[in-house]
């Protein structure tokens, strides 16, 4: 065993790139439950983006062509969810699973001549001369586009729910959807394209997976992210800041258990590779503890149907 | 007097039907500019769907509508906003999260900014006598504060037409005086105001005409301020109403004592109970009054057993019963009606049957070594239906799909004909008709003359006064020390249902 052959600024590069996969998927998701749904079907709409992203860009040889087409085919699954959940007001709770395990079946049917082959690489974005301050250069700005691209959005989604009139009629949709039917919003609509947005930005995270985390197709290979992603939103309390937080979080513990395992640390590999999970389940655990909504804030009508009273 | 004017909204030969019933049938109205129109009737009566026509959620299936002189067919509430009307719902289609600010912000349909807009609510607070801070959180207010914030949104928009949605029901009297002053104020000034109500004193005070509806159609429009409230009540009902008759009972033992009682709320936005004590005689009815989120759906949890309280703060009978469950206090003879018919009182996806197996299971003994006995059970629910002259035609009939009134009747009539030394109703004629309304408090009364103990939580203070014997008052969580009913004043009664509200 040698500690010192763990390099920090290794481990920091990784952990930004472990984590950006999370943070697409958390922040559409995030966006999502603003709007009062719970969609469960995170991870099949993920590895859809996955297969999509990593297909298209195969085909075309673009890798950024592929990300759009990761970002359409997460979409493309939440259309499912949002006609079943909004139109057909099937429950959102059975909706989403069934959506992840249909997500996961298709993903494995598209992707099955795909396996092992090799995607285009996406080059890196070094930001000029930030990227040649020594250590914090190489951490932090020499990443590909995507991950600065995960960050902004952190900002531009806060700045949408706090700071623009739509975010707030988002809100306010979710926090209690019959006032905001009698004031006259649509709640249906807005409800719809919330959950595409979502579908679109999960997608973008397994499209990230596939091409860049990864980067090869490999069935299922999402192994959970979906499900983190929804578990960060709620340790998150529903603020986009601190999702950067949760997804870096469950992102170090994943490459510091690597680095652990590659340097051979004398515990099992399996009690190592579930540490991310079993701390996302204490973080839940202990954030429940105060069962007052109004501290935790989760939006007042999350999971329910709007039911239209005439 | 007829007004010389043209009147600020005509409606002629609205009609809308539902699946069956017809919900509005022909009704033609005039509303005169700068007068507080009364519109009365029962629930069903189609007053809840006539608005929602004049302010864009529905659409009527025939008629005309002038609205200032021009044709008036409002697509959406954006475009009644738009052209003049404004609502002010019952229940507040307010945000309990966001600020009275961005709440105000969401119901306005041109661009503010939040700064400007800040400014606006509280010059609006001062020239209407409306207080209101811009930058507290709803959730956090009041009830008279919530349809303040209601009111300043409508008149943000400059409205010629205000339609009030039974905007007394949750108010105290103090605020009940500012709402009305604020009113006055509005329609001097030649706002029309299009005035929801039950309450008919209030009516006959404030308004200047008055349209009565039943079954859908106009059946009289009256001069408030020449017309009694017993006439007004028979045009609503369509029969004459028989007052309640109370009979004293003599036994006075002590039945329920609860001493000190603190409870945290288990809900976001709830209340905390706050040092309680009470007690409850045989024979005699507690009535606990005050507005709505004071505490009374905590009060009643407490009381059910759905939440636990510490040890010797609840006694029934000189037992401590702070830990029993809901069924464990049932086989004691404790019974509680909770305010929510669908969903707490009742099963809304089950039969009227299956209803009745839920709490009187074991007192009228309808299962037997684990087997549900469906002949007893449709009997007993058969005999409720007949007692309490509950109208469905079948007790197999799901609970969901009777009226509030009837249900209300029918899951009265379940627990009183359990016959209990012990009873908690929470809101027991809220969402009821006045014929209905008048049935369940007799019971009541009936059940109290035969030595029960009752404890009736409800907003309609006219309600407590007329069948309690002793009245407290809940305000944020805390309660006053009971009163003997028929030696109380008004001014009393206001006091305390307001005293701790200022802290």
């Amino acid at each position: 065993m040698d500690f010192a052959s763990i390099d920090p600024t290794t481990v920091i590069y990784n952990l930004m790139i472990a984590a950006t996969p999370i943070l697409f998927a958390a922040l559409g998701e995030l966006v999502v439950e603003k709007s009062g749904v719970l969609n469960l079907g995170v991870e099949g709409m993920m590895i859809m983006g996955a297969i999509c992203g990593f297909a298209i860009s195969v085909e075309t040889g673009s890798s950024y062509v592929g990300f759009i087409a990761a970002a359409l085919g997460g979409a493309i699954l939440s259309i499912i969810f949002a006609i079943m959940t909004q139109y057909f007001l099937a429950n959102q709770v059975a909706s989403g699973l069934a959506l992840t395990l249909f997500g996961l079946g298709l993903a494995a049917l598209l992707g099955h001549s795909y396996t092992g082959q090799v995607p285009p690489e996406v080059s890196k974005l070094s930001v000029p001369v930030l990227s040649s301050i020594p250590i914090f250069g190489k951490m932090f700005f020499n990443h590909d586009f995507f991950v600065y691209c995960s960050l902004a959005l952190v900002f531009f989604i806060w700045f949408f729910l706090a700071k623009t009139r739509l975010g707030l009629i988002v809100q306010a949709v979710g926090e209690n959807h019959d006032s905001a039917h009698a004031i006259g919003y649509n709640v249906t609509k807005i409800r719809f394209f919330s959950i595409l947005f979502g579908g679109a930005l999960a997608g973008l995270g397994g499209g990230y997976l596939s091409l860049i985390r990864v980067p090869q197709w490999t069935e299922g290979m999402t192994a959970g992210a979906g499900w983190i992603a929804l578990a960060i939103v709620v340790f998150s309390t529903w603020q986009p800041w601190r999702l950067i937080l949760g997804a870096y979080i469950f992102g170090g513990i994943t490459i510091l258990q690597l680095n652990l395992q590659a340097i051979g640390v004398n515990i099992d590999v399996a009690l190592l590779s579930m540490t991310p999970y079993v701390v996302t389940i204490v973080a839940l655990v202990l954030m429940s503890v105060n069962r007052s909504k109004k501290s935790i804030g989760a939006p007042g009508s999350l999971g329910k149907s709007f039911i239209k009273v005439l | 007097m007829e007004s010389t004017n043209p009147p600020v909204l005509q409606l002629s030969h609205i009609s809308k039907t539902y699946t069956n019933i017809m919900a509005n049938d022909n009704i033609s109205l005039k509303l005169n500019r700068g007068h507080i129109h009364a519109l009365l009737g029962e629930n069903g009566a189609g007053k809840s769907t006539l608005v929602k026509i004049i302010y864009g959620l529905v659409k009527p299936d025939n008629g005309k509508m002038i609205f200032n002189e021009k044709n008036y067919a409002p697509e959406n509430p954006q475009a009644a906003r738009l052209a003049g009307v404004g609502m002010v719902f019952q229940h507040f289609s307010l945000f309990d999260s966001l600020t009275v600010a961005q709440n105000i912000l969401l119901g306005l349909d041109k661009a503010y900014s939040y700064d400007s807009l800040v400014d606006q609510i509280v010059q609006m607070s001062k020239n209407y006598g409306l207080a209101l801070n811009p930058k507290m959180t709803v959730g956090d207010l009041s009830a008279g504060e919530r349809q303040r914030i209601e009111i300043v949104r409508c008149l943000l928009q400059n409205p010629k037409l205000l339609i009030m949605d039974e905007p007394t029901s949750v108010l105290t009297p103090t605020e009940i005086e500012q709402l009305f002053n604020t009113l006055k104020q509005l329609s001097l000034q030649g706002t029309s105001i299009l005035y929801i109500s039950h309450k008919l004193e209030e009516v006959r005070r404030l308004c200047n005409d008055g349209t009565i509806l039943r079954d859908g159609k106009v059946i009289k429009n009256f001069l408030p301020s020449e017309t009694t409230s017993s006439e007004i009540a028979e045009l609503m009902v369509g029969k004459k109403i028989k007052p309640t008759v109370k009979q004293n009972s003599h036994s006075k033992e002590k039945i329920l004592d609860i001493k000190n009682l603190s409870v945290k709320s288990q809900t976001p936005f709830g209340t905390n109970l706050k040092n309680i004590s009470l007690e409850i005689n045989q024979g005699e009815i507690l009535g606990i009054g005050g507005v709505a989120g004071s505490g009374q759906d905590e009060l009643l949890l407490v009381l059910t057993g759905e939440t636990k309280v510490e040890k010797n703060t609840i006694l029934y009978k000189g037992m401590d019963i702070g830990h029993l469950n809901p069924q464990e206090r049932r086989e004691l003879g404790l019974l509680t009606a909770p305010e929510e018919r669908l969903g707490h009182a009742a099963a809304p996806e089950m039969s009227l049957i299956e209803n009745c197996l839920i709490t009187a299971k074991k007192e009228k003994n309808l299962v037997e070594r684990g087997w549900i006995k469906f002949g007893k059970t449709a009997q007993f629910a058969n005999d409720i239906m007949k007692t309490f002259d509950v109208r469905a035609d079948n007790s197999a009939n799901l609970a969901k799909t009777l009226s509030g009134g009837n249900l209300q009747k029918f899951l009265i009539g379940r627990e009183l004909s359990q016959n209990p030394e012990a009873i908690v109703v929470n809101q027991p004629t809220w969402g009821v008709d006045a014929s209905a309304a008048q049935f369940i408090r007799q019971a009541l009364l009936d059940l109290v003359s035969r030595g029960t103990a009752a404890i009736i939580i409800s907003q309609d203070l006219d309600e407590i006064l007329e069948i309690s014997d002793r009245f407290t008052a809940l305000v944020n969580g805390s309660i006053s020390t009971p009163k003997v009913t028929s030696k109380l004043t008004v001014s009393e009664i206001g006091l305390m249902l307001s005293t701790h509200s200022t802290n």
